[in-house]
């Protein structure tokens, strides 16, 4: 049996592994056009900042391939026969394959704007736009990024570690508003603020203007920016442009059963490629994340290792850092208030930056939805397990400590108290 | 006119923009490295002429004002940047990537250690600095007959400890884990390692290391040693039932509730000038499989052969037999040659800024070796990882001063339980997602898979975790 999967990020190397723990002696192939091996790309920011070198970025050693016997390609597939079960690739032959999984990530969504195609401007998804902003960005004095999401706020710290000045134009009225209250809005302003970043909230590029390389750029608000490099970070899409003529079903991105399988037998697809026909309850169609891609490619693993197995994340969890603080949510946080939730929160200042933690539960039923945390690390397994057994906002608040995942000598975790009703209003707006 | 910027350099200038809080902080540790450059420049005049042994207070102050002060207002600056991981350009620096100035250093630094243990009297010209201090603390002169080099030695290791921990607790003020712990390095190296040691000498009793022992205070169950310190009164007596208690009762109960952080983090002097002074170089220290393979033959063969060796001179001393003697005598000179003098000094230090802070740590401590076996296989220490939290980023291995490929672990959700490990807790502090924390606690399941997030494929995804890497 000969697996190949196209595309060898988390998704793809989790599935490879998947595949080789259930069957030693299956060829396993895994190709990818980016990279000759895999890469944590959440990591690239610290190259560009140096604390890392591309090297440690390598999640596996050279002798992991090898032990597991994991085939890595380098090089671009160009077609794909799903009933001939083959893949074209552009330097090697046709590859024949028994079972195909299809991890092609995203790639960064631009919307059309005029000048988008100018030298000095790119998004940060890829191997190569690493190798770009390293050659473009690296002497910039003035930059412009476009959008808030975790890529945007990467792209700003890393240009601000080399004394690049970096306007961040925000659509939205508050910075993260899709995916966080109001107040941990603010904090996180605060701290984009605090390092010097210029940010620009209910602002949208128009233009970007220049002659062969992008040289300032016009505002919605009717500001013109100047920049010698613009970083793209209105979010991703799927990497499917190539499967056009395939005969698989996409839609915006490749259509997937809860098994992870396409409309073609044997062919699966998973990771920020994968769209779901039918999205779980409060998950949506495409995940482009890290651990749901991770989560996804062992699910998809188990499909290709004949043993298909309906996709199940469990408790919603993501975490990420905005310059110094850290965030993680457990559950679901709903970012406006409403009164079927109600909400416990609390914060404190230290020397070291803010601190804030946030319970959400259900009105009616009183059980815990979600617990959010800024420069307060959460116990991920403790807070799982409150929220899939549906414990209450008050048997919560009470063992909160045993949620804590502080280093030793710590401050004590931050409990809100329900008892102060200042505390308890929904204190979100 | 909308192609017309409304760039104003002044405003954003007025407004902060331009400021980068690494820049701030240049101004200070500018100065600081003017203050320690002139202190270099004085230790070369001294070694090169006569002027240390005319002037010794004032070139005293030039070295050792020069160097700790120095030091300090070097670290200082760093207030000025705001607290956090501040690793900006660590992999661009020549210093602290292994370019030119740190091969320089590791040069320097390796022959200078080469000159102190085997041509002293290179030093001359430097030997007279420490007479002040020597005559404060130690009430006698510093000359090469009384071992004044190893008294310039400890000078300069306990400076170095001071002013770069000065360093580690501005660098990590944000973490009350390594404040604490660089406080704890820093007082065990000026009081138990340097100020009391002379003290004791001054009162003419025998060198008190309260807190190193056998087998990394490797002759202190020597035969010919434990004569001496017999010899020399009750305060000698008590230094070997102390050194005993240390390694039988005391190191075994504290390795078993809190690892062997207790001792190689927070107390031993080796650790401590890795934790302040080798700190800008942990990243260093070599990840591989094979460097692991190699470093467990080692750390391992050194323990076997000091054990091996201190019974064989207790039974040469008891037995008196003529080719026994020298072959204990062979392996006291051999082992104090190579592990003592070039392992645990020349290499362990001068070559900080070639292969990380904690070579000596790692591939060859005797003490390390012991304590990691009880980490290993009796203690309720663990590194936990949360959940699925990791996001392989690298972080963790990369400044894993021992080389644990932490991420490894970490990326399947497994805990960290490896005799290597010292506790530093670098790892859990450069993590930006909050995965890694060091735990003591039940013992039972410490080293298995923590579930990543996806309670229906728990135990497929555990599969992860198998035999087969």
């Amino acid at each position: 049996m000969h697996i190949a999967i196209v595309g060898n990020g988390i998704t793809g190397v989790t599935a490879s592994r998947v595949v080789r723990r259930r069957h030693p002696d299956w060829r396993i192939t895994v190709i990818s056009d980016e990279a000759p091996t895999h890469y944590a790309r959440t990591a690239w920011m610290y190259v560009y900042m140096g604390h890392l070198t591309r090297e440690h970025t390598q999640p596996y050693a050279e002798h992991f391939w090898t032990d597991n016997r994991i085939e890595r390609v380098h090089d671009r597939v160009t077609h794909l026969d799903a009933r001939g079960k083959t893949l074209r690739l552009q330097k090697g032959g046709p590859l024949a394959w028994d079972r195909l999984l299809l991890a092609t990530g995203s790639i960064p969504a631009f919307y059309g704007w005029p000048g988008q195609d100018l030298a000095g401007i790119q998004g940060l998804y890829h191997l190569q736009d690493l190798d770009r902003m390293e050659r473009e960005a690296g002497s910039a004095k003035r930059a412009v990024v476009v959008g808030g999401g975790l890529i945007g706020v990467e792209m700003a710290e890393m240009l601000r570690t080399r004394g690049t000045h970096v306007s961040f134009l925000i659509r939205e009225g508050r910075y993260m508003a899709h995916a966080m209250p109001k107040r941990e809005s603010r904090l996180l302003e605060h701290e984009i603020a605090r390092h010097h970043v210029d940010l620009h909230l209910r602002t949208e590029p128009v233009t970007f203007q220049g002659k062969d390389r992008v040289q300032s750029v016009r505002t919605s608000t009717d500001v013109t920016l100047m920049a010698d490099w613009v970083g793209i970070a209105t979010g991703v899409r799927p990497n499917i442009d190539w499967l056009k003529d395939a005969g698989i079903d996409t839609a915006r991105g490749i259509l997937v059963d809860r098994q992870m399988r396409t409309s073609a037998p044997d062919v699966f697809a998973a990771g920020d490629c994968a769209e779901a026909r039918e999205p779980l309850a409060g998950r949506a169609a495409i995940e482009p994340l890290w651990y749901t891609g991770r989560i996804q490619g062992a699910t998809a693993g188990m499909g290709l290792a004949g043993s298909p197995t309906p996709y199940a994340p469990g408790v919603f969890f993501n975490s990420a850092k905005f310059f110094d603080i850290e965030w993680q949510v457990v559950g679901r946080i709903a970012p406006e208030p409403s009164p079927e939730i109600v909400d416990a929160y609390t914060e404190d200042e230290t020397p070291h930056g803010p601190r804030l933690i946030r319970l959400q539960a259900d009105t009616a039923s009183g059980a815990l939805l979600g617990v959010h945390a800024l420069g307060i690390r959460l116990r991920q397994s403790v807070i799982s397990d409150w929220i899939a057994r549906g414990v209450s906002l008050d048997d919560a608040l009470r063992d909160l400590p045993l949620a804590s995942f502080d280093p030793e000598f710590s401050r004590a975790i931050l409990v809100p108290d329900l008892s102060r009703q200042s505390q308890r209003i929904a204190n979100l707006g | 006119m909308s192609d017309i910027p409304i760039y104003n350099a002044d405003a954003d200038r007025s407004l902060g923009l331009f400021d980068n809080p690494a820049w701030r902080a240049k101004s200070l540790e500018k100065a600081g490295l003017a203050l320690v450059a002139l202190a270099v420049v004085a230790t070369v005049v001294a070694l090169a002429s006569d002027l240390g042994r005319q002037r010794p207070g004032l070139f005293a102050w030039l070295v050792f004002g020069g160097f700790g002060v120095g030091g300090v207002v070097f670290a200082l600056g760093g207030l000025r940047r705001a607290s956090g991981v501040r690793n900006d350009g660590k992999m661009f620096s020549s210093n602290q990537a292994r370019g030119a100035v740190g091969w320089i250093s590791g040069l320097v630094l390796t022959g200078l250690y080469v000159v102190l243990y085997f041509a002293p009297e290179a030093l001359a010209g430097l030997i007279p600095l420490g007479d002040p201090l020597s005559r404060l603390l130690r009430d006698q002169p510093a000359t090469v007959a009384n071992g004044g080099q190893w008294f310039l030695y400890s000078t300069f290791y306990t400076l170095a400890v001071g002013a770069m921990g000065v360093r580690a607790l501005v660098r990590y003020r944000h973490s009350r884990y390594h404040v604490v712990r660089t406080l704890s390095v820093v007082f065990f190296q000026t009081i138990l390692a340097f100020a009391l040691p002379y003290l004791l000498m001054r009162l003419q009793q025998p060198e008190l290391f309260l807190h190193y022992t056998w087998p990394l205070d490797y002759d202190l169950f020597f035969p010919w040693k434990m004569e001496e310190l017999r010899a020399s009164g009750q305060l000698g007596v008590a230094m070997l039932i102390w050194g005993a208690i240390l390694i039988a009762v005391v190191t075994p109960i504290l390795t078993f509730y809190f690892g062997k952080r207790w001792y190689c983090s927070w107390v031993c002097g080796c650790g401590g000038l890795a934790e302040t002074a080798g700190d800008p170089y942990r990243h260093l220290s070599d990840t591989s499989l094979g460097a692991w393979k190699v470093e467990r033959w080692m750390v391992h063969g050194v323990l076997a052969a000091i054990v091996v060796g201190t019974a064989v001179l207790w039974v040469a001393a008891l037995l008196d037999v003529g080719w026994l003697d020298a072959v204990a005598g062979t392996f006291s000179w051999l082992y104090g040659l190579i592990i003592g003098s070039i392992f645990a000094g020349v290499v362990g230090v001068g070559f900080y800024p070639l292969m990380g802070s904690r070579v000596w740590c790692r591939f060859g401590c005797p003490m390390a070796a012991v304590l990691g076996l009880q980490q290993r296989f009796f203690s309720r220490f663990r590194i936990t990882t949360n959940g699925g939290q990791c996001i392989s980023c690298g972080n963790c291995s990369a400044y894993c001063e021992m080389g644990i490929d932490v991420r490894w672990y970490a990326q399947r959700g497994q805990n960290i339980v490896r005799a290597s490990c010292v506790g530093c807790g670098i790892c859990s502090t450069v993590c930006p997602r909050g995965v890694l924390k060091l735990e003591n606690g039940p013992r039972g399941d410490r080293a298995t898979a923590a579930p990543l997030g996806a309670p229906a494929l728990i135990s497929e995804l555990s599969i992860l975790d198998g035999a087969m890497d």
